[in-house]
C-alpha cells in the first residue's frame, strides 16, 4: 500500500533548500561569484530573487560580492551571499567589516577540501575556526552548521533573523555533501518558521545617533536614503560613527559588540543530545559528520556501549556550557570531524580536561563513516580497560 | 546662495588634510555641483575608500559610507541596485581605485551602472606616508622608489574608456570652476561616470621631488594639461606629453537596470526552464 505524503512535501537539494530559505527569510539582495561546490545557491537565486521583486548580481569576484550585500543591506535590504572554502577566504575583511559596522548578512560557506584551491568538489569540515577567526581584529562571531538539506533551509532562516536582531554577520556553514544531498523535505513546518527584521529608530532624523545602543546593545537602524543622513565606517568610531581615537569609546563599542551576542547566548547556542543521559562514551560532531555519528550510536548500543551523541548545531558561540556539563558526566568523548582537529581544541576548554577527549578526523575528501568513528569508540574502550 | 557650511559636519572638524593638499578644491566643487544641480542631501550618498580622499566621505553630510580599501565602488553597486533613487558617488584615490581597487573599477564601468566615480590622484600614497602608486611618473621619488620609480603608469581615462564606462572626464584643481562644470556633467550623466582629478600632494610628492610649493604645483598641473576641444585644433607635436581635461568621451547608451530588467524582468527563457 502506497504511503500517503502531504502536498508539502518535496525533494530538495540542499543548496536549493538554501536559496529557497533566503527568499522565505525575506532575502532580497544576492551577490555572489561561482564556486564550487555552492554554485548552485547562486543559480537558484538568479531564478527566484527577480521573481520576487528582488535583485541578483553576479560580482567580479568575492570581495566585491560581500561588500555588494554590506551596500545593499545599509539600504534596506536583506541580502546574502554564499561561497566556498576560497572564496570565504577573500570575504574575511568585509566579514570584519559587517562585524564592526554593525551591518546584517549572511554569508554561506559551503566547505570543500583545503587549503588552497585543495578539492572543490568534495567535503570538509576545514572553515570552522576561520568562521571565528577569519578575520582580523577582535570581534563576535555567529557560526551555525548544517547537517542535512532541511536543516540547511532552517540554518538560512535562523542565520538572517539572527542577523537582523543582532546587527552581525552570520555564517551559515555546510558541506560538499550537505549542499549535493537530496532530501525529502515537508515545506508545511518550514513556512511556519519566524522571520525577524532590525530595529528601525523611531526617534527624529536630526537627533539619530547611529551607533547609540539601548540594553540590548543593538543599535536602531535607518536605511539610507530614509533621511537619516549618517556616516558608516571601519574605523574606530563613536555613537555618531565618527572616527574616534578615544581609548574609553573604543572599548566600550568593543565591548558591546561582544556583549549583544553574549546577553543571548542561550538563546543562539543550539544543539541536539541523542541517548547522552546513561551514556559512557559520546560522539561530539556536527555538520554531515554527525548524520554518520548517530548510526555509530545505535551500532555501539547494539554491541551494548552506551553511546551518545552530541551534536552542535550552532558551532559560535561554541556550546561549552553543555560540553562543560557532559566532559563530567561522561567518561570520553570522542571528537569527530572532518578535518586534522578544529572544534576539539573548543571542546577541550570547555571540558578544562584533555584526558577524557579523543579524535576521529579525516581531512582526506571523503566523509567519516558509522564504520570508522566506531572503531573509535571500541578501541578506546579497550584501551581504557 | 551656496555656503560649503549647508554640506558639511563641522563637528567633525578639524579635517586630517595636510596644508597645501588638493582635495579640499575636489570637495568643493563637488559640493557647488550638488549644489547646483539642487540636489537634496538625503538623496546623496557619498561611498569611499581608503586612503586621503577618502576621508572626504567623512565631512559631508549627505549618506556617508567609508569603506574598505579599494572596494567602494562594489559597496556602490550595492546600494544603488537597493536604492536606485539615490544619487550614488563614489571617491577614490589613485592607489585605492587604481591599484587594490582596480578590477572592481573596470567592472563598475562595464556594468554601467549609473553612478559617479571621482578618483583623486595625486601620484602617490599620502595617508601611509608616501609610497610610489600605478599613477607616480617614471623617474619620480617616493618612499619605495628611492632610486625612482621604474614602472608603467596607468591613464585612468583610457583604462575607464576601455572598460565600457560611458562618460570619461579629466579635471584638475587648477581649475576648480572647470572641475565643478565637468562633476555636474558627471552626475547627470545616466551610467558609470568615470572623472579623474590631479590632485597634489606637496607633503610626499611634493617635498621629495622638490616640485616647489603647493601653488607651483598647481601651474605644473596647467602646464602638463591640454583642454581636450583646444587640443583637437593643434597640430601634434604641440600636444604631445600633455594629459587632456575635460569631457574626453561619453556615449548614450542604455545603463544598467536597477529594476530588474537586466534579469528579463523576471522570466526565464524557455530553454533554461527547470
Amino acid at each position: 500500500m502506497a504511503t500517503a505524503v502531504a502536498n508539502s512535501v518535496e525533494l530538495l537539494q540542499g543548496n536549493t533548500a538554501c536559496a529557497r530559505a533566503a527568499i522565505a527569510a525575506g532575502c532580497r539582495f544576492f551577490a555572489g561569484y561561482p564556486i564550487s561546490p555552492s554554485s548552485e545557491i547562486a543559480e537558484k537565486m538568479a531564478r527566484l530573487l527577480p521573481a520576487a521583486g528582488g535583485k541578483f548580481i553576479q560580482m567580479e569576484d568575492e570581495i566585491a560580492s560581500l561588500a555588494a550585500c554590506i551596500g545593499a543591506s545599509l539600504a534596506g535590504m536583506k541580502a546574502m551571499t554564499a561561497t566556498s572554502g576560497p572564496g570565504f577566504s577573500l570575504m574575511q575583511e568585509h566579514i570584519g567589516y559587517a562585524a564592526y559596522t554593525e551591518v546584517p548578512c549572511v554569508i554561506v560557506n559551503v566547505m570543500r577540501g583545503g587549503p588552497s584551491t585543495g578539492l572543490p568538489t568534495s567535503p570538509s569540515q576545514g572553515d570552522v575556526m576561520q568562521a571565528r577567526w577569519g578575520t582580523h581584529g577582535d570581534h563576535p562571531s555567529i557560526a551555525l552548521a548544517a547537517a542535512s538539506p532541511r536543516e540547511f533551509y532552517e540554518l538560512t532562516v535562523r542565520a538572517f533573523n539572527l542577523a537582523e536582531r543582532l546587527r552581525t554577520p552570520v555564517t551559515v556553514l555546510a558541506d560538499e555533501v550537505v549542499a549535493h544531498m537530496y532530501e525529502k523535505v515537508d515545506m508545511a513546518p518550514l513556512a511556519q518558521l519566524p522571520i525577524e527584521n532590525r530595529k528601525r529608530p523611531n526617534g527624529a532624523p536630526g537627533k539619530h545617533l547611529p551607533y547609540a545602543a539601548g540594553e540590548d546593545g543593538v543599535p536602531a537602524m535607518a536605511p539610507f536614503g530614509d533621511g537619516y543622513r549618517y556616516h558608516v565606517t571601519g574605523l574606530a568610531h563613536d555613537e555618531r560613527g565618527y572616527p574616534t581615537q578615544n581609548p574609553a569609546v573604543i572599548a566600550s563599542t568593543q565591548r558591546r559588540l561582544h556583549d549583544k551576542i553574549e546577553r543571548q547566548r542561550h538563546d543562539i547556542v543550539q544543539f541536539e543530545t541523542v541517548d547522552c543521559d546513561d551514556a559512557d562514551v559520546v560522539v561530539f560532531a556536527y555538520g554531515i559528520v554527525s548524520s554518520a555519528a548517530r548510526q555509530t550510536i545505535r551500532m555501539a548500543r547494539a554491541q551494548g556501549i552506551r553511546a551518545g551523541l552530541f551534536r552542535a548545531i550552532t558551532l559560535w558561540p561554541f556550546p561549552a556550557e553543555a560540553i562543560s556539563a557532559l566532559a563530567k558526566q561522561v567518561g570520553r568523548i570522542v571528537v569527530a570531524e572532518m578535518n586534522l582537529g578544529q572544534m576539539v581544541g573548543e571542546v577541550e576548554r570547555a571540558a578544562r580536561s584533555t584526558k577524557c577527549i579523543e579524535t576521529c578526523l579525516k581531512a582526506d575528501g571523503e566523509t567519516i563513516s558509522p564504520e570508522e568513528i566506531l572503531t573509535k569508540l571500541t578501541a578506546g574502550r579497550t584501551a581504557h580497560v | 546662495m551656496f555656503d560649503f557650511r549647508d554640506y558639511l559636519r563641522l563637528d567633525m572638524f578639524p579635517h586630517i588634510l595636510c596644508p597645501g593638499c588638493g582635495h579640499g578644491i575636489v570637495l568643493n566643487a563637488m559640493l557647488r555641483a550638488i549644489h547646483s544641480l539642487g540636489l537634496k542631501k538625503d538623496e546623496v550618498m557619498v561611498i569611499s575608500g581608503i586612503g586621503c580622499s577618502s576621508r572626504l566621505s567623512g565631512y559631508v553630510d549627505f549618506n556617508t559610507l567609508h569603506t574598505t580599501h579599494g572596494r567602494p565602488l562594489a559597496f556602490a553597486t550595492g546600494i544603488k541596485l537597493a536604492r536606485p533613487e539615490l544619487n550614488v558617488i563614489v571617491i577614490t584615490g589613485d592607489g585605492d581605485g587604481l591599484s587594490i581597487g582596480g578590477n572592481h573599477l573596470i567592472h563598475a564601468a562595464r556594468r554601467n551602472l549609473a553612478m559617479t566615480c571621482l578618483l583623486l590622484n595625486n601620484e602617490i600614497y599620502g595617508m601611509t606616508g608616501g609610497q610610489f602608486a600605478p599613477t607616480t611618473t617614471p623617474g619620480k621619488l617616493s618612499t619605495t622608489s628611492p632610486q625612482g620609480q621604474s614602472e608603467r603608469t596607468f591613464d585612468s581615462c583610457r583604462l575607464a574608456e576601455a572598460a565600457g564606462a560611458t562618460f570619461v572626464a579629466r579635471g584638475i584643481t587648477y581649475e576648480p570652476m572647470a572641475l565643478e562644470k565637468l562633476v555636474a556633467a558627471a552626475l547627470q550623466h545616466d551610467g558609470f561616470s568615470f572623472v579623474e582629478i590631479l590632485s597634489d600632494c606637496p607633503e610626499f610628492f611634493g617635498r621629495f621631488n622638490r616640485v616647489g610649493s603647493p601653488s607651483d604645483m598647481l601651474f605644473t598641473q596647467k602646464q602638463h594639461t591640454l583642454d581636450a576641444k583646444a587640443a583637437a585644433a593643434l597640430p601634434p607635436e604641440r600636444r604631445k606629453g600633455k594629459l587632456l581635461t575635460g569631457i574626453l568621451y561619453q556615449e548614450t547608451s542604455a545603463s544598467y537596470s536597477t529594476t530588474g530588467a537586466q534579469n528579463g524582468g523576471g522570466r526565464i527563457r524557455p530553454d533554461m526552464q527547470e
